[in-house]
């Protein structure tokens, strides 16, 4: 029976191993992932709409949600606009040191967070490399919210960039020259012509940073201060939950924060299919 | 910037024209914005754990890093990625084997779903297992009847890193073995070969590179977690302490130097990984996946 | 006239497409002269000189490589010649940008912006004038409606270029490019991406605009039909230079390079001699006039289906009938000519007998003769 449905669902085909692969495939899955997941799901259901919701709106929720959800927003706009200036760069103009430049765009995917973490903290502390120069001028970086947006921008660095770069590589020159000959300037070809080309991609790696930001943790904590209503980031708030053995809470907020990084996936999902649909490719 | 420097910037045409470049000071410019962005978020925080690490000397340095605790957590991060990346290996070959080859109902699904992990936050990534697995969570007291422990324990570390490196190896497989077809795979089959002695000889040897270049991230990540490890380690000094975590909490004892002596390693872990990727993306463009994104 | 003052000329109503070309547009004669172009050490273009007269329709033809759309390119401003000059009305045109040449140039794959409406992309060129000579938003509009109709695409405005054909987007992209008001249009293949039969539509179409429009328009094109159906004059190029320079019907009966021969329709080639004003094959003086090629070894080249044939032609070339083939309406044979193996091809009528290993002589009746030192660059 099993059989004949599953060959009903496949197309035939020579190769062999498919019933093998795929069962395992959909065990691994379902045993790492989704039973998992599904278990954060139905722990927050055992709390009940009404339960749910006002610990979800709780003060101190909201506010962790708030600051995460904001700093990332922020992070992910400095990605948007340097990591592009970053993508052209590296794509359109020759100068030495550019391939280490592209080599390193992808450092924050490899160093670990924690590294991540301390390292920005020793150089944005006051008495730090950058963070006393800052301290004169009154301004500080570290333990504040500041401090997380510098770790957010860090590691939604590659994003923007390495979304970016592959759009730009391609990029039709004929374009640029059509609209030189249209009498365009450079700047009117780069403004009109080639970023409303590029913002999709960047809109996705925008996405992309934002949605990694509002989960980051590793290389926030050391930076924040993690003072409660001020520089309390909501994946902290889950851990300091799970410490008074609050389960569900702590698996609210965790589908608070869970539904607003699909949200924003689903954004870029809804945008992506948008654009192929109007304009093509 | 010296002129030697600059020179290639101003070479374009012989008579300059600029209608696909912008003019040399913009591109002077723009150059100097990502290179000083790179350089202040990049080079700056890299170069700082390695000034901080040496900061008290060599011989702290080698102390701090060789002292029972650090052994500990080293071994332990090297056991937890010896046991998470084969997995992660076997899963990704497995997956792409029935993406790739093969057409059935639901597939963009579970390709969609493959790639979960990556937008789950770390912290929740634990989180998911304590529910499951810690002294409240469903099978708490079942497992504590049994005398097994998993929160708190190696098994939980392990399940932890294998849910956030989960889609490494498959996501780098996968749109490769689309690209590559089933051609050769049949070929092998009509000569005779069996279907293991197929996917060994003919299939494994397309992939190589990039899995290569899957396992290299996916180590990376698998070596260097710290949120989802975090929530599931219960932090005991020489036990379930990794890296990452042996870091913390050297930091928080305001054990500086230490912190940024086992920290070191980690990023020196993340340079070789650099290398490594780079050198397989100059060498084996074609035969690595499309997607360069993470 | 000042060359960076642009002609404010209006495009008649749609329902009104008549007019002498004088009324349309102030056009410009366009002379390159000696423009070279070398690419690193590669020489593109070698010394290239040409002038074209205002409202004419020129073709640049030649195979790959040949340099032409290199010449396209300097003409729009889009390259610059290494050495050299391009003058329009007279005035040097280097000395203009891109943006200041006032070219419209249709790409090879049109170049269409995507993310912008048909009506988007044919306003572009209006949009991004300076303040004080950009028209209204609702002036740009309407010239924008009527240059749509004027390419027949009534009613698209608001589709994406994604969302038309092939041959619509042709349209849109000339449509674009007149909208700027060019002094100069330029073409590059422009019909090169389309398939046939919307090919053979759009030539007759492209016709009737330069009819009704009168701008010197300069085409590329590696396709000699489309050349020498389309253009008054025609180009030929190849290597880097000009080989000649006529209208079709000088193309393609006095070509005057066996290149050009042979790149022009279709050819056959046999090596002869001529000595004493006389042509020879082997030891058989033929019945073709050396005119002034010097003594020594020469190519006669001639058209397959210009020939005489018979058996008992004084003077005519012997051969032996290698293969028959059916070639549409008429039949096409392969010769073997003279003691070395030479071939010749030759064009029958198709009920002519003959059979194979069959002798035959044939002369051809038009043909050019170049002395064998003559290099031939397409063979």
């Amino acid at each position: 029976m099993a059989g004949a449905r599953g060959l009903a669902l496949k197309r035939p085909s020579a190769l062999p191993g498919f019933g093998l692969a795929l069962g395992f495939t959909l065990t691994y899955l379902s045993l790492i992932v989704l039973i998992p997941l599904a278990a954060l799901v139905l722990k927050s259901a055992t709390l009940g709409f009404a339960g749910f919701w006002e610990i979800v709106t709780g003060a101190r929720t909201l506010a962790a949600l708030r600051l995460s959800f904001f700093t990332s927003l922020f992070a992910a706009t400095v990605n948007a606009v340097f990591g592009t200036i970053i993508a052209w760069v590296l794509v359109r103009y020759q100068f030495p040191g550019r391939r280490l430049l592209d080599a390193f765009v992808d450092l924050p995917f490899a160093l670990p967070t924690a590294v991540a973490g301390i390292a920005l903290t020793a150089l944005y502390a006051p008495n730090g490399w950058i963070g006393s120069w800052l301290a004169p001028l009154g301004i500080k970086i570290a333990y504040t919210p500041n401090g997380i947006a510098i770790a957010l921008i860090f590691i939604g660095l590659p994003f923007v960039v390495r979304t970016v770069q592959p759009v730009l590589e391609e990029f039709d020159r004929e374009l640029e020259e059509a609209s030189a000959t249209l009498g365009a300037n450079r700047r009117q070809t780069v403004f009109r012509v080639m970023l409303p080309a590029l913002l999709p991609a960047i809109l996705t790696g925008f996405a992309l940073a934002l949605a990694r930001a509002v989960g980051e943790y590793g290389s926030v904590i050391f930076i924040a201060g993690n003072l409660p209503f001020i520089s309390e980031i909501a994946p902290l708030l889950i851990i300091i939950r799970l410490e008074e053995f609050g389960y569900a809470q702590a698996a609210a907020i965790g589908t608070a924060m869970l539904m607003i990084s699909f949200g924003i996936l689903l954004l870029v999902h809804l945008v992506q299919a948008w654009q192929r649909r109007r304009f093509g490719r | 910037m010296t002129d030697a420097a600059i020179a290639p910037l101003l070479v374009t045409e012989q008579r300059g024209t600029t209608v696909t470049t912008e003019q040399w000071p913009v591109r002077i410019l723009l150059i100097g914005v990502a290179v000083a962005f790179l350089v202040l978020f990049l080079f700056m925080p890299l170069a700082a754990v390695f000034v901080e690490a040496f900061r008290a000397g060599i011989g702290a340095y080698f102390a701090a890093i060789t002292e029972p605790d650090a052994l500990a957590a080293i071994r332990l991060t090297l056991l937890v990625a010896a046991i998470a990346v084969p997995a992660n290996v076997v899963f990704g070959l497995a997956a792409s084997w029935a993406i790739a080859k093969f057409e059935f109902t639901g597939k963009s699904v579970l390709n969609t779903l493959i790639d979960l992990p990556f937008s789950v936050s770390p912290v929740i990534s634990g989180l998911i297992y304590v529910l499951l697995f810690g002294g409240q969570g469903y099978f708490g007291a079942f497992l504590h009847s049994e005398n097994i422990q998993i929160i708190f324990a190696l098994p939980g570390i392990v399940l932890a890193t294998i849910f956030v490196t989960f889609p490494f190896v498959a996501r780098e497989l996968v749109p490769l073995m689309q690209e590559q077809g089933t051609q050769d795979e049949e070929a092998a089959l009509s000569l005779g070969a069996s279907g293991w002695k197929t996917f060994f000889k003919v299939t494994l040897p397309n992939i190589r590179w990039a899995l290569l270049y899957g396992v290299v991230l996916c180590n990376a990540r698998a070596m260097g977690e710290f949120g989802a490890v975090s929530v599931v380690s219960g932090h005991i000094r020489g036990k379930t302490n990794t890296m990452p975590l042996h870091v913390e909490i050297l930091y928080n004892e305001y054990n500086f130097a230490a912190a940024f002596a086992v920290a070191s390693l980690l990023a020196l872990l993340a340079l070789v990984t650099l290398v490594i990727k780079v050198a397989l993306e100059w060498r084996y463009a074609d035969q690595i996946a499309a997607s360069r994104r993470h | 006239m000042d060359a960076r003052v642009l002609n404010e000329v209006n495009y008649p109503a749609a329902g009104d497409r008549g007019g002498t070309p004088a009324q349309w547009v102030r056009t410009v004669d366009v002379s390159a002269e000696n423009v070279v172009r070398i690419f690193g050490t590669t020489p593109a273009l070698h010394g290239v000189s040409l002038d074209i007269g205002a409202g004419e329709l020129v073709a640049l033809l030649g195979p790959s490589g040949s340099g032409k759309t290199t010449l396209l390119r300097i003409l729009a401003g889009l390259d610059v010649p290494t050495s050299g000059r391009v003058l329009f009305d007279g005035e040097d045109a280097l000395k203009l940008t891109v943006q200041e040449r006032n070219v419209g140039l249709v790409f090879q794959n049109y170049a269409l912006f995507r993310h912008m409406t048909v009506l988007e992309n044919i306003g572009f060129g209006l949009r991004v004038r300076p303040r004080i000579r950009r028209p209204s938003r609702r002036e740009i509009r309407r010239r924008a409606l009527e240059l749509l109709d004027f390419v027949q695409l009534t009613g698209l405005e608001k589709r994406y270029p994604s969302q038309l054909s092939g041959g619509q987007r042709q349209r849109v992209a000339f449509a674009r490019a007149l909208a700027i008001e060019p002094r100069l249009l330029l073409l590059d293949e422009p019909f090169g991406a389309l398939d046939a039969k919307v090919r053979r539509e759009l030539r007759r179409w492209l016709l009737e605009i330069h009819t009704k429009t009168g701008h010197t328009t300069v085409f590329v094109t590696h396709d000699q039909e489309e050349a020498l159906e389309l253009a008054d004059r025609v180009v030929v190029m190849s290597e880097g230079r000009i080989e000649q320079i006529g209208t079709p019907d000088e193309i393609y009966d006095k070509p005057n390079s066996p290149f050009v021969y042979s790149f022009i329709g279709e050819s056959s080639v046999l090596p002869v001699r001529v000595e004493q004003g006389k042509v020879w094959l082997d030891e058989h003086p033929l019945d073709l006039a050396a005119g002034a090629v010097p003594s020594g070894p020469a190519r006669l080249f001639f058209r397959p289906h210009d020939v005489e044939v018979g058996n008992d032609l004084p003077g005519a070339i012997p051969g032996v009938v290698q293969g028959l083939r059916r070639h549409g309406g008429a039949r096409r044979v392969d010769l073997e000519v003279g003691g070395r193996g030479d071939r010749v091809e030759i064009e029958l009528p198709a009920d002519y007998s003959l059979n194979l290993s069959g002798r035959v002589a044939v002369l051809p009746r038009r043909y050019r003769l170049y002395p064998a030192t003559t290099q031939t660059n397409l063979s």
